[in-house]
Order: C-alpha cells, then sequence, then structure tokens
C-alpha cells in the first residue's frame, strides 16, 4: 500500500506574516504544517504494519526542503517536491491544478491531507482535489485502516461514530485524534540526506506558468486586518482538586456560577 | 569560526524539542527523587541518542564529535542528569573503542548502541583520585583469567551499568610503575561474581545519575575481557579523556545556556521600580556577561573538538581547556541566574538552584579543573 502524503510548507507558527501583495510571505523560516504531520504518523504506521511506501508531496519554495527532510527523518521513503519560480502567489485553484498534475504522476492506493494549514486555514484543498481526480474522499478521520481493495476510517459523530469505507485509490483527510506525531530519531535524521527529494518543475507537469501564480488567481486580497487581541489567558496547572477550586473561584468571581 | 553543518542543526534542533517536551518537565522529580531515570535511558534508547559514537558496524550512527556535544548540550540545557548519560556512555565504551579488537566490539557495541546496555568507565579510588595513577585495585594472572581485588570509588552509572572498564595494576616493578606501565583496562560484565557495587553517594547535583562505589573481590575474569594490551591501561585511559572530557564541557554548556534562557526571560518579566529588571544596568550587565561567557565556551567547545578530531598533537590540551572553560563558567553562570532570579532563584519553584547544584559537578569530574589547568600548562612548557 503506497501512501502519498500532502505536506504543506508553512512559516513557523506565530511567525507569520504578509509580504508587499497582502500574500503569506514564504521567505521566513519554514515547517511542516502540524496538521499534516498528524497525518504522516499514520501514513507511516500503516505503511510499517502492511507494508509500501509513504511519499511526501509538497508545492512550495526553495525553503521547503528542510521541513521536506524533517518528514524524511520522521521516517517517510521519499519527497516529491514541487518548486518552480512561477508557482508564487499561486492560489487554491491553482495550487489544485499543481497537485492534481502531480498526483496523476504518481502511483498511489491512497492520498492523504491534514484538516488545514496553519497559515492560509482553507481545509478545502482536500476534498477538491479528490473530485478533480475523482477519486472517493473520506473527511475527518480519527482512525484509518486498510480493508480488502479499499480503506475505512472513523469519524466522530455527536452519538459516537460514523465508519465510512471507499475503493482505492481514494482520498482520506484526518483529524489529530489520529494520535501524535513521532520525533525523529537521530538514526532517521542522518539516513534522511540520502533519501531522494525529486525536484519537479511546472514544465515537468506539463503546466504553463501562466497558469498559475499571482498572475492566473481568480481570488484577489482587497484588505487584511489583524484579528482582535484577546484578552491574557489564565492557566491553571495545579493537580485535579486544587484546580477545580480555581476554576470554581474564577467563574464565581464573575459571576458566571 | 566554527559553524554547524545541515545534520548537525537537524540533530540540534530534533533533540532541543524532544528535551523540551519529554525531559524537561521530569528534570525537577529526577533531582528531588535521586533515582536513576531508566524511563530517560529508554527515551535516547529510542532516538537512536546513544548509538550517536559507535561505528555503523556495529550498530552505531558514527556521528562526529561535534554532533554528539551538541545533543549532550541541548539535553544538559534541561536536565544534566539526563545529559550525563549518552556523555558516560561513550566515557566507558572509549577505551573499547580505542584498543578492544574486532571480536570484542562485535560482543559489546551493539548492545551499547541499541541501549540496551549502559556502561561506566572504573578509574578513580578512594586514594587515588587526581592522582589516578596510584590506583592499587590489582589483577593477576591466573591462567586464562585475571583474578581483580580492590575497589573503585565516584563511578558514574557503576551500579546500573551492564559494563564497565576497570582499570588495575599489573605490574608494580618501579620501572613500569614510573613509566605509567602498570595499569591494564579490563571490561567486567555486571554479575561478575565478587565484583559487586555495596554502595551510591548521596550528592549535592545530578542527583538522579548514580556514582558508586565499586568493590572487587577475587573477581575473575577472562584474558578475553582484557582491552588493549597488559600494561596499556593508563595510556588508554588518557586517549579516552581527549574525547570524554568535550562531553563534560558540553554538559557544562548546555547547564549554563539553560540558566541563562531562565535568567533572561525572568528579568523580561520580573518588573521593580516600574521596569523589568533586566532593564536595570546591574541586571542587564549580568545577563550580557552570562551570554556571553557562554558562547565563548560552546565555541572553545567545538574548535577543540574539531582539532581532536583532525588528530591535533595537543589534543589533550584542548580538551582540559574546553572542559575547564566551560565548567567555569556554568559555574559562574548559574550562580549569576540565582542571583538575577533573588529569593525566587533560591527556591525550587525555578530551576535555577537545581542548574547550581549541577553545575559544580564539572568543575570535579573527569579531573578537576586544578588537575586541567596542570596538563595545559605542562603542555605548554613540554618543548621548552
Amino acid at each position: 500500500m503506497n501512501i502519498v502524503v500532502l505536506l504543506k510548507a508553512v512559516p513557523v507558527v506565530g511567525t507569520e506574516r504578509l509580504d508587499g501583495s497582502l500574500l503569506t510571505d514564504r521567505s521566513v523560516q519554514l515547517e511542516a504544517n502540524g496538521n499534516d504531520e498528524y497525518l504522516l504518523e499514520k501514513a507511516l504506521q500503516l505503511t510499517e504494519t502492511h507494508g509500501g511506501e509513504t511519499i511526501l508531496l509538497t508545492v512550495g519554495p526553495a525553503g521547503a526542503t528542510e521541513p521536506i527532510r524533517k518528514a524524511l527523518a520522521m521516517g517517510a521513503a521519499r519527497a516529491v517536491h514541487v518548486v518552480d519560480d512561477a508557482i508564487k502567489g499561486s492560489d487554491m485553484r491553482a495550487t489544485l491544478d499543481i497537485l492534481a498534475a502531480a498526483l496523476r504522476k504518481m502511483e498511489y492506493d491512497l492520498v492523504f491531507a491534514g484538516a488545514d494549514t496553519s497559515d492560509g486555514q482553507g481545509g478545502v484543498l482536500g476534498a477538491a482535489l479528490a473530485v478533480r481526480l475523482g477519486v472517493p474522499y473520506l473527511s475527518y478521520a480519527s482512525e484509518i485502516e486498510p480493508i480488502d481493495g479499499g480503506v475505512r476510517i472513523h469519524r466522530l459523530s455527536p452519538t459516537g461514530y460514523d465508519v465510512l469505507e471507499a475503493p482505492t485509490p481514494a482520498m482520506v483527510m484526518g483529524t489529530q485524534l489520529l494520535g501524535a506525531p513521532r520525533y525523529p530519531s537521530l538514526r532517521g535524521i542522518m539516513q534522511a540526506r540520502s533519501k531522494p527529494v525529486e525536484a519537479w518543475s511546472l514544465a515537468d507537469l506539463g503546466l504553463a506558468p501562466a497558469a498559475v501564480g499571482g498572475g492566473a488567481s481568480t481570488t484577489k486580497t482587497l484588505d487584511t486586518s489583524k484579528p482582535p487581541e484577546r484578552a491574557g489567558a489564565t492557566f491553571v496547572r495545579e493537580p485535579a482538586d486544587a484546580a477545580v477550586t480555581q476554576v470554581v473561584d474564577f467563574l464565581a468571581g464573575r459571576r458566571l456560577i | 569560526m566554527t559553524r554547524l553543518s545541515n545534520e548537525q542543526v537537524a540533530l540540534r534542533d530534533a533533540v532541543r524539542e524532544l528535551a523540551d517536551d519529554k525531559i524537561a518537565p521530569r528534570a525537577a522529580e529526577i533531582d528531588q527523587s535521586g533515582e536513576f531515570p531508566w524511563d530517560m535511558v529508554e527515551l535516547l534508547a529510542k532516538q537512536d541518542i546513544l548509538a550517536l559514537p559507535f561505528p555503523a558496524e556495529y550498530g552505531g550512527l558514527a556521528a562526529d564529535m561535534i554532533s554528539m556535544l551538541v545533543v549532550i548540550e541541548e539535553l544538559s540545557r534541561v536536565c544534566a542528569t539526563t545529559g550525563l548519560i549518552p556523555a558516560v556512555q561513550e566515557l566507558g565504551s572509549l577505551p573499547l573503542l580505542h584498543g578492544g579488537t574486532d571480536e570484542q566490539k562485535q560482543r559489546w557495541i551493539p548492545d551499547l548502541a541499541a541501549g540496551k546496555m549502559l556502561a561506566a568507565f572504573a578509574l578513580t579510588e578512594a586514594g587515588a583520585g587526581s592522582d589516578a595513577a596510584n590506583a592499587r585495585t590489582r589483577a593477576t594472572r591466573d591462567g586464562d583469567d585475571w583474578i581483580i581485588n580492590g575497589e573503585k570509588r565516584f563511578i558514574s552509572q557503576g551500579d546500573v551499568a551492564g559494563l564497565v572498564a576497570v582499570f588495575a595494576v599489573t605490574d608494580t616493578s618501579p620501572e613500569q610503575v614510573n613509566a605509567h606501565r602498570h595499569m591494564t583496562c579490563f571490561y567486567l560484565e555486571k554479575g561478575t561474581p565478587g565484583f559487586s557495587a555495596p554502595r551510591v553517594e548521596h550528592k549535592m547535583g545530578i542527583r538522579g545519575s548514580t556514582t558508586a562505589e565499586l568493590a572487587f573481590a577475587d573477581a575473575r575474569v577472562p584474558d578475553a575481557n582484557r582491552v588493549g594490551e597488559v600494561g596499556d591501561g593508563w595510556g588508554l585511559a588518557m586517549k579516552t579523556f581527549e574525547r570524554s572530557r568535550p562531553g563534560i564541557g558540553a554538559q557544562a554548556v548546555g547547564i549554563a545556556q539553560g540558566a541563562l534562557d531562565v535568567a533572561v526571560k525572568y528579568a523580561g518579566e520580573r518588573k521593580q521600580f516600574g521596569k523589568p529588571i533586566g532593564l536595570h544596568q546591574m541586571i542587564g550587565a549580568m545577563l550580557a556577561d552570562m551570554a556571553t561567557h557562554t558562547e565563548a565556551a560552546r565555541q572553545l567547545l567545538w574548535g577543540a573538538a574539531e582539532r581532536i578530531e583532525a588528530g591535533d598533537p595537543h589534543a589533550a590540551r584542548w580538551a582540559s581547556m574546553c572542559k575547564l572553560f566551560a565548567g567555569d563558567t556554568a559555574m559562574a553562570v548559574t550562580t549569576d541566574a540565582v542571583q538575577v532570579l533573588g529569593g525566587y532563584g533560591y527556591t525550587t519553584e525555578y530551576p535555577v538552584e537545581r542548574m547550581m547544584r549541577d553545575a559544580k559537578i564539572t568543575q570535579l569530574y573527569e579531573g578537576t579543573q586544578q588537575i586541567q589547568r596542570l596538563i595545559i600548562a605542562r603542555d605548554l612548557l613540554a618543548n621548552l
């Protein structure tokens, strides 16, 4: 079973800023999108148990190399990095075209996508990609397991969980309930340096530079504003009994209970 | 200037994250309980940290010295006891790496690299500390075996190690003693009849790391456990220190960095006389000196490591210089960190009092600071 994990290189959380075109500045230090790492962990567990390879697919600037290396250090077998100057400024539709073109060149049973990204927070790319590729889409997976000729997921519901099944190839979007990602071992880090990272250009994908990038964007950023400042949070770190007293006092003090 | 490679940065960042998430929350508990942290050994083994210094053909990662130092520093930054575990694993293994046969390495290193077994290094005795050449533990030949009698003291991880490098006197003739050719290295496996660890020390710092007294009462060791030639023990021990002392330097730099981080954060948050105390010049100057000395210690450490690894003829001096400077830096920086935090720093509410207690050992073990100065001075004057 081969699993392609969509891995986005995002600005280190907390350091995000906009560039002159009001787009996310990707010249800053990048890290693997947190939600994607949960899917990577699940993919690694599945391929370690059932065989096959976990392959990373990233569309991003040259600075995405380090997050890719870290994901390889965690255990992915290899990576495809779509990198081309003309991609800069691409909107979600253009990114979709690029990912779809890349996936058509790859062999896979499953494609994994995180719920959303810490920078764009669109959360629709996985679904749109499944439609574009014409494969089943299983979303918000809290558990993923292979079945004969297909895949089964659990999805939390108000009463418990739903079980969804689909034939492969399929696209699965998962949540953090899949389980925390592992720390890369030092052996993994040292081996990652020699794992293959294929760099694909737009030409490799048969896409015209003019069809993607800022110029081809069908969305326009008219204005941006910072979210309103939130009042400082109060952290309760006491053991349970003392914590309960503190929380009750806090709420009572504000006449909330 | 010494720069880290991409791989060294990746190793450092990975260990830094692991240390912050998994080790820092255990540090105070390890210090208070004074119990050897087997869970940390398990964690380090799982992340292949214990495999770093060993050759690839025996299951190691064949990492260079700077990688090893960066990892020890990152661990020690949050917990000096945990940072000492890979350092002692290397210390106990170095005589084997330097003087062992391929057969001996095949026999022990895979388990050491996998962290299934810990190593220790036993040279010091109650009456032979700085004057280690005055050791009294004897090994006498008996057919294909050696019989060891005597005692060792202050042996880090001596009671928890599965394999201990023991240095014993095998020749007492004056000419051999004077030529430092009286000592031989033997590897004793835990459970060897006659070999025991009757007690452990109660210590001021690195309280989770056990420091044991070892006793040898007619302990019988096959000649196959002798590492290096008969009479080569002293040379092996000295060669070991060239590699292991920088490890203690890295532990010291890590402790200093940990204390500096706490002090800077506190000085930015704590307000007195209407502003953060770090903006008062006297505190600001302390922080500046702490940061400068810590970075200087780190750069000397990496510079020394490059020279030692390149086979510099003054390797012993470089090892002593970096350990000396880093140890004194750790002591000064942690003492100042407690000062910056004032009364709070003196309590267990903050980690700096623990770091100050931990820092002291880096001025004592693997040769006191006085011995380091002696080695440096002798090397400087050797060719006059």
